[in-house]
């Protein structure tokens, strides 16, 4: 996921549902070229389809689905060899490689995750991970939709112009704010702290969350706004009233998002975090330095440092999917 | 909009200017302070030396495309916004589009999808291990090597070679030939020297001493070796280890007229058929071991590390794609294939054409994306081919931090990077005023 907002409004893409079974996408395109398959609907529909017809129609289907079974394998076989590199004994995956263990099960073996977890280094960086991405996240959240409450419903001058500024802000590079915001918090004093990160963060989160929101929120129609208003609502009670429960699809696609960006994060935490107490990346990255000789710390790691958006993506399939429709791209 | 109400500033008026703000000033004080104050900065320090106090005009830029290692990066950014997103793009579309077609395109489409949720660290780190050199550890290698074998398979005899005053001569290309041709009834020695003992395959044994037989050609390949010393040149030596499993062809006239390979105390038998020729041991005997190809090398690290990158990034394309076809009007493909349009031909000129629009957003998306590529570089490239694998996000990390920090240069290579974005910033912001004046 990247931090440039380049095209798809976000507000457009969020509003048709994405397959109510939440498989990511075309949910709607992939049911209705469902069953039947090879042949395409035409010839479903029963058009009086030639023997010879149908019969290159199922070669191509056939040839279809080889290819998309290769390119599954292509996109499997990666983790998988991740995966059971992880349950294998340096000394097993030295001898040969992690594919040999379809023929000789008995080698798999927790031991390597076991070792894992008493590594204080690897726990306390797990730990730091959900501390910077909580915060970052929550933070992200609050003042992004009072942010865009504002720019949706309240008047003041120069709304239209700011809100553009706030745009523009969306394909800004965190690496151009490395330097300056380093020498910044050097001063401050938070240079190297889980703070900064989260500061740093929930600022580069902003541009998307607002602008995420301020589109979702001005959907909102206007009576049901006034009646609130009339009936002596302040604007604040609005906003927790009426405006966050309805934003609430947004809200939770942005969080998701939000969260899984900064959990995922290397460069940030690199640059910005206490790199005697890193959030997990970071920690990993230390020792891919000497990667031939560590993997039994290397590949569980990872894949530890994955259960969580993997558990993300699994669960909330459909917001996820929204969200890196609609931020993707940021 | 509120400018009529800025002159009479009634007390209801300014209370809502004041909720307005108090709504809007955190968000604003941290892009402020995080966001647009470094823009500023990063742009004033670029020009700017090493330590901040000496100002050096556009020194910091002209560098950029004068040190050699920032070149590189240049270019290798080039390479990735060429390939990356195309590649990355034309999957997605070929995906959406087949993936509508079976049933367990849902299936397939999660899977793909997947690794968008995870981290590039951990992609790295995946791919480190696919790309590893060692074909008994990646898996690349390890299919590659495997599909090189199968069409050359390497030989366990790669340093074997005639001794002094061997009845062999070197053939060229590898392969060695007797000077002699050979005669059934008379056995043959093929004697070599250079394999070192503990090469040899296992399964080996003492050579043996080929029997007389009528009517055929027999013989011994062996090392003509004796440890320790003592054996006698062109002569199976007690002690001495045959070859086992070499392969052998008879020649006559330059036509293999029989073959045999050499059993496991290096003789071997051939028919009648090789009286009066020459025999001939082929290169595939001596051939090397096929080490498989360097993924992580200097030649091949940026298109692996792209590759990986597409991996990631397929799938984000495709279910872009997927959602824009779910759109396309069924009747239109349908009139086009009752009108006998092929399914290619659908695809190329109805599909593709209607797609146009989306795909050119998904493209710009990646490239922009791929201008920023860091983690992946950092964490597949090993250390020694991390120059040749730099990109600008890369040389900007390396340059702003670390024992050999130039802040300056490091800030005008971070306004090179916002300058290649700014384009988009601008396309974004135009979209959004058009569509706020609809």
């Amino acid at each position: 996921m990247s931090r440039s907002e380049a095209a798809p409004d976000p507000s457009r893409e969020l509003r048709p549902p994405v397959g109510e079974d939440g498989a990511p996408s075309g949910g709607g395109a992939a049911r209705r070229g469902g069953p039947g398959t090879a042949g395409g609907p035409a010839r479903r529909a029963g058009r009086a389809a030639t023997w010879a017809g149908r019969a290159a129609g199922g070669l191509a289907g056939g040839a279809v689905r080889v290819f998309l079974v290769v390119a599954a394998l292509f996109w499997l076989l990666p983790t998988l060899g991740l995966l059971l590199s992880s349950l294998v004994s340096p000394t097993d995956l030295n001898a040969g490689g992690w594919w040999q263990v379809f023929g000789a099960p008995s080698r798999l073996t927790a031991d390597n995750y076991e070792r894992l977890l008493a590594n204080e280094t690897i726990t306390s960086s797990l730990l730091n991970t959900f501390a910077i991405a909580v915060p970052a996240t929550l933070l992200v959240l609050a003042l992004g939709s009072l942010a865009g409450y504002a720019f949706a419903w309240l008047e003041f001058p120069g709304r239209d112009w700011l809100f553009l500024v706030v745009v523009g802000l969306l394909v800004v590079p965190v690496q151009v704010a490395l330097i300056p915001v380093s020498e910044l918090f050097g001063t401050i004093g938070l240079f190297e702290t889980t703070a900064g990160v989260v500061l740093f963060h929930t600022a580069f989160g902003l541009p998307f969350a607002v602008f995420l929101l301020r589109n979702f929120f001005a959907e909102i129609p206007r009576e049901l706004l006034e009646a609130a208003r009339l009936d002596g609502a302040g604007e604040l009670r609005l906003f927790t009233r009426v405006v966050l429960p309805l934003g609430g699809p947004a809200i939770a696609s942005l969080g998701i998002f939000q969260f899984l960006w900064v959990w995922n994060d290397m460069l940030v935490a690199l640059v910005f975090a206490d790199s005697a107490n890193p959030p997990i990346t970071v920690a990993l990255q230390q020792q891919v330095r000497q990667f031939g000789n560590n993997i039994d710390v290397l590949a569980p790691g990872a894949f530890l440092s994955m259960v969580v958006p993997l558990a993300v993506f699994f669960a909330f399939q459909r917001q996820f999917v929204t969200g890196v429709m609609a931020g993707a791209v940021k | 909009m509120t400018a009529p109400a800025a002159h009479g500033l009634s007390a209801e008026a300014r209370r809502r200017r004041l909720v307005a703000a108090a709504f809007l000033l955190p968000a604003l004080v941290l892009l402020g302070a995080l966001v647009v104050q470094p823009i500023g900065y990063s742009l004033y320090r670029s020009f700017f030396d090493r330590s901040g106090d000496v100002f050096v005009g556009g020194d910091n830029y002209r560098e950029i495309f004068a040190d050699d290692g920032i070149r590189t990066a240049l270019k290798n950014t080039a390479v990735w916004v060429v390939l990356a997103p195309a590649t990355a793009t034309a999957l997605g579309l070929i995906f959406a589009v087949l993936t509508e077609r079976v049933r367990w395109g849902t299936a397939f489409k999660l899977l793909v999808f997947m690794p968008m949720a995870i981290s590039m660290l951990a992609a790295g780190i995946i791919f480190r291990l696919v790309y590893d050199h060692d074909p008994d550890r990646g898996v690349a290698n390890a299919v590659w090597v495997g599909v090189h074998d199968t069409f050359a398979q390497s030989s366990a005899f790669p340093k074997a070679r005639p001794g002094r005053d061997s009845p062999l001569a070197d053939a060229g290309g590898g392969a060695f030939v007797t000077r002699e041709p050979v005669r059934a009834g008379s056995p043959v020695l093929l004697p070599l020297v250079g394999v070192a003992p503990e090469a040899l395959p296992e399964g080996t044994r003492a050579a043996g001493t080929p029997a007389a037989a009528a009517g055929e050609v027999t013989g011994t390949v062996w090392q003509d070796f004796t440890r320790g010393g003592g054996g006698a040149t062109n002569v199976v030596d007690g002690g001495e280890q045959g070859f086992s499993g070499m392969r052998i062809e008879a020649v006559k006239d330059g036509r293999v007229v029989d073959t045999a390979t050499s059993r496991a105390d290096g003789t071997f038998t051939l028919s009648a058929k090789a009286d009066g020729a020459l025999l001939r041991l082929p290169a595939a005997n001596f051939r090397e071991a096929y080490g498989g190809v360097e993924w992580l090398g200097p030649a091949l690290v940026t298109p692996a590390v792209i590759g990986a990158y597409v991996w990631m990034w397929a799938g984000f394309a495709m279910v872009l794609i997927g959602a824009g076809l779910a759109a396309v009007p069924r009747e239109l493909l349908e009139a086009a294939r009752v009108d006998g349009a092929n399914e290619w031909q659908v695809f190329r000129r109805i599909t593709v054409p209607l797609l146009a629009p989306l795909l050119a957003v998904v493209l710009v998306t990646l490239v922009i994306n791929v201008m920023k590529i860091f983690d992946l570089v950092f964490v597949i490239a090993p250390g020694a081919v991390q120059d040749d694998a730099n990109v600008l996000a890369l040389q900007l990390y390396r340059t702003s931090f670390g024992t050999d920090a130039d802040p300056g240069l490091g800030s005008a290579i971070a306004v090179l990077l916002l300058l290649l974005v700014i384009p988009v910033m601008l396309l974004n912001i135009r979209r959004l005023r058009k569509e706020g004046a609809r």
